[in-house]
């Protein structure tokens, strides 16, 4: 073979958690300067095969060798040493610390045990000026600076260890367009530095843009290792997901002319605004529409949603809910007026970890009836039956723990728990963030399929391609500002972009 | 930015404390002296080293409820080591001071292996050591051993006529420390990310096992020698010595600036939290007419104003991530 030694080899790598066959008999390689791209639907097993890797968890079964020499990782420090760093999809730095201090901690320079703070500081910033281009006062706490430049930061930690192996788990999906090529530019130099870079995300024009080789995993096994040049988008995908489907081309577009205009308007915002979070803006949603709002990161996306949903209170205008009176001030009044709201935040603002999938369907319904009306058990075992057939959620236990499940089912699950409360708007803020292309399909299919029955939607997504697919009419953000409303016959990507970009 | 926003619960803590002690001046004479100051000092160098402890623990985002108990049980051990059986001091102190550690790190160990609440833990923690002073004995054991009187009674002149005892010199040198250890070494910061994110320390690979354990055998070890310290001041061990000084010691953390829920705080925010508490006893001894009970309603509301300043200051953190 005339192929190089690979830097980092894994073989037969076996995990097993209770009742998850993990990862069988996974194989995997890294190559120094290059950039791997680890592709998967979500439960492929990309997220455990990392977590091996960075020594979070311990593998059950197989070999791990750097450079030739095997190695054995039991902690995220062994595997720090080892020359693997991580930057991970929720930044994972403590934000009450500084900047400079979330670079170096457990590395801080020192001289007879005693940190020096002055020189500590001047690496810092001369770090983040040279390789990052990013010029920022390093003695402020990390939480006084935005999510995009926490992850930067993130990675400047990782840089920071003189790594062989750098890790990237969906780096890009709090990142703006802007960062992204910032971002890639480092990557190119890091790989021409001859770093081996795992790179893990979603976007699939951003794993062509950047790897040159790809590993597919699917169900916790190795379906095969590709050059990024040999292996088309259509084939990546149908590997993917394991047949042959064109979902994405095949959405029904409901553009058979349904006429909103005259249907009834079933929630509408006057001069709803915040200060510091949106400036005014009016904007009606009809009976089984669905209105997409697009924006960049920051816009006002979500401060947007959460006026409409009472969680943050406006100060300016007010919403009427069709036949349901005047303002919603609270969640609760938006729930008991038919708004259910899905959150961006999953892991934070949705899903109740030590809870049933059942149980965490239940939440809302329940909710509404109070807790002293208690749902009874059998009625409870049909509705999740329902709703995991439905939507399709794995597994079809409903007496998993949620926690155990992945992103793209957990979202499912906080899916079926609004749907039960049969909301008249269900606002969902990023519902395919970090999810699969095939379970994306399903979830955007399903809004369509609801909006047909009736239901209105209020679409959040950062991906142009999704709002536009989706969205009978599109909302379009920018510097917390609405700026455009585009209607069902002119919504295209350029169109929004347009919008986006101003002018 | 001008000054960091960080240090504003510290200096609110220091102003506070400067103007209870101008406003007493001012209110009753003999009250603005040296010796008034350093009094504070004198009685409350138990505290402040206890304090000094507890910061690290709730800074690390826990709680330790042992240590008026692991005080008690000190008190208890040195008097009856000493008094009963003669041992001399060289001997005992180094000993109570291990055994304060040794009961720290066995609680830290539980917390951390088990992935026990720290708040549970150490209130068995509590429990237990309480208990154990009447093991020893049910009554007070009074100590006349020459080298606790002496050290008791020993004066350490300052200029202006006033003096400071050894315990205040002890707690003086603890508080030193603490601040070195806290800003300057690799424990500190670590305790600092702990209280942060505990998930992100462990994924930067820092050593969060042993550092969450030091931390409590910090704390007991901190508790040992106020302990040891208490014992100098009262000159004897008993089973009721110190009964609900954790939850003065947290208040006067809380009041120092440090957030319960972790990775905000300063040592020196501690130091001024303790001596607020005796600004306030102070006072009332002065006025004379008042019940020390005042104290603790003074300090009750004082904490309640201190939870919401650091909620407004919290808050308005919120709103600047925007950036």
């Amino acid at each position: 073979m005339s192929e190089p030694q690979a830097l980092l080899q894994m073989r037969g790598i076996h995990k097993v958690f209770p009742g998850v066959k993990a990862l069988t008999n996974v194989d995997f390689r890294l190559f120094p300067g290059e950039v791997h791209a680890l592709m998967g639907e979500n439960g492929a097993g990309k997220s455990t095969l990392i977590k091996v890797m960075t020594g979070v968890y311990s593998i059950d079964e197989g070999s791990v060798a750097m450079e030739g020499h095997p190695i054995s990782i039991h902690s995220p420090l062994e595997s720090q040493s080892a020359g693997i760093s991580t930057v991970y999809q929720e930044v994972n730095l403590c934000t009450n610390l500084t900047v400079a201090e979330n670079i170096f901690i457990g590395r801080e320079p020192r001289k007879f045990g005693r940190i020096r703070w002055k020189e500590m500081n001047q690496r810092a910033e001369a770090l983040l000026k040279e390789r990052l281009n990013l010029h920022i006062d390093v003695t402020q706490p990390l939480h006084f600076y935005s999510v995009a430049i926490q992850q930067l930061i993130a990675i400047a930690r990782a840089l920071n260890i003189s790594a062989k192996v750098l890790i990237l788990d969906e780096p890009t999906s709090s990142l703006d367009r802007n960062e992204v090529g910032q971002l890639f530019r480092i990557i190119r130099k890091l790989k021409s530095e001859g770093l081996a870079i795992l790179f893990v995300t979603h976007f699939l024009d951003q794993v062509y843009e950047i790897s040159d080789r790809i590993t597919i995993l699917r169900n916790g096994e190795l379906i095969g290792e590709y050059m990024a040049k040999d292996l088309s988008r259509i084939d990546l995908v149908s590997k993917m997901i394991g047949k042959e489907l064109n979902l994405l081309e095949e959405l029904p577009k409901s553009a058979e002319s349904k006429k909103f205009a005259n249907q009834e308007v079933m929630v509408e915002a006057s001069g709803l605004g915040r200060k510091g979070s949106i400036e005014p803006f009016n904007l009606k949603i009809h009976k089984g529409e669905v209105v997409g709002l697009a924006g960049l990161l920051g816009s006002g996306r979500t401060e947007t949603a959460r006026l409409f949903f009472g969680a943050d209170k406006a100060d300016q205008g007010g919403l009427t809910v069709h036949g349901a009176g005047q303002g919603v001030h609270s969640p609760r009044e938006a729930i008991d007026r038919g708004i259910a709201f899905c959150s961006e935040n999953r892991k934070t603002e949705g899903i109740i970890d030590d809870l049933t999938i059942r149980e965490n369907i239940i939440l809302a319904l329940q909710a509404t009836r109070g807790w002293f009306n208690r749902i009874p058990r059998k009625k409870q075992d049909e509705i999740a039956d329902e709703y995991i057939k439905a939507l399709n959620i794995n597994p079809k236990n409903p007496e998993h723990l949620i926690k155990n499940l992945s992103g793209g089912n957990q979202q499912k699950v906080l899916l079926a728990r609004w749907l039960l409360t049969n909301p008249k708007l269900l606002i969902l803020d990023e519902p395919t963030r970090g999810i699969d292309v095939g379970a994306k399909a399903e979830i955007q299919k399903l809004v369509l399929n609801l909006s047909q029955q009736g239901m209105s939607f209020l679409f959040i997504s950062s991906e142009l391609e999704e709002v536009a697919r989706v969205s009978d009419r599109i909302a379009v953000l920018r510097d917390r500002r609405k700026v455009k409303e585009i209607q069902e016959e002119e919504i295209s990507q350029q169109e929004i972009m347009q919008a986006i970009a101003g002018g | 930015m001008l000054l960091n926003r960080k240090y504003v619960p510290v200096l609110v803590t220091f102003a506070l404390f400067a103007l209870m002690f101008i406003a007493g001046s001012f209110r009753y004479t003999g009250f603005f002296s040296l010796q008034v100051l350093m009094n504070l000092l004198v009685d409350n160098s138990f505290l402040i080293i206890t304090a000094v402890g507890m910061t690290f623990v709730i800074l690390s985002g826990g709680i330790d409820l042992s240590v008026g108990s692991v005080i008690a049980l000190t008190t208890m051990v040195s008097a009856s080591l000493v008094q009963n059986l003669g041992w001399p001091p060289v001997v005992v102190i180094p000993l109570v001071l291990v055994m304060g550690s040794v009961f720290g790190y066995i609680m830290g160990a539980i917390i951390h292996y088990f992935k026990i609440q720290p708040f549970i833990v150490t209130l068995a923690g509590m429990f237990l050591a309480r208990g154990l002073c009447y093991v020893i004995s049910i009554n007070t054991i009074t100590i006349d051993n020459a080298f606790y009187t002496k050290v008791a009674q020993t004066k350490i002149p300052l200029p202006g006529n006033s003096f400071i005892s050894i315990s205040v010199l002890i707690a003086l040198i603890v508080v030193a420390a603490a601040i070195y250890i806290a800003h300057y070494t690799r424990f500190g910061r670590t305790v600092y990310a702990l209280g942060g994110s505990e998930q992100s320390a462990l994924l930067m690979g820092l050593p969060v096992a042993q550092t969450k354990i030091m931390v409590y055998t910090l704390s007991g070890f901190c508790s040992a020698l106020a302990g040891v310290v208490f014992t100098f001041y009262m000159l004897s061990g008993y089973g009721l010595h110190a009964v609900g000084l954790e939850l003065d010691t947290i208040a006067a953390v809380v009041i120092g600036g440090t957030l319960l829920t972790g990775g905000v705080g300063f040592i020196a925010g501690t130091f001024f939290g303790v001596l607020i508490q005796g600004v306030i006893q102070t006072i009332i001894s002065f006025e004379g007419t008042l019940s020390s009970w005042w104290t603790k309603i003074v300090i009750g509301l004082l904490l309640f104003v201190f939870i919401l300043l650091q909620r407004v200051l919290s808050a308005r953190k919120a709103t600047t991530i925007k950036a």
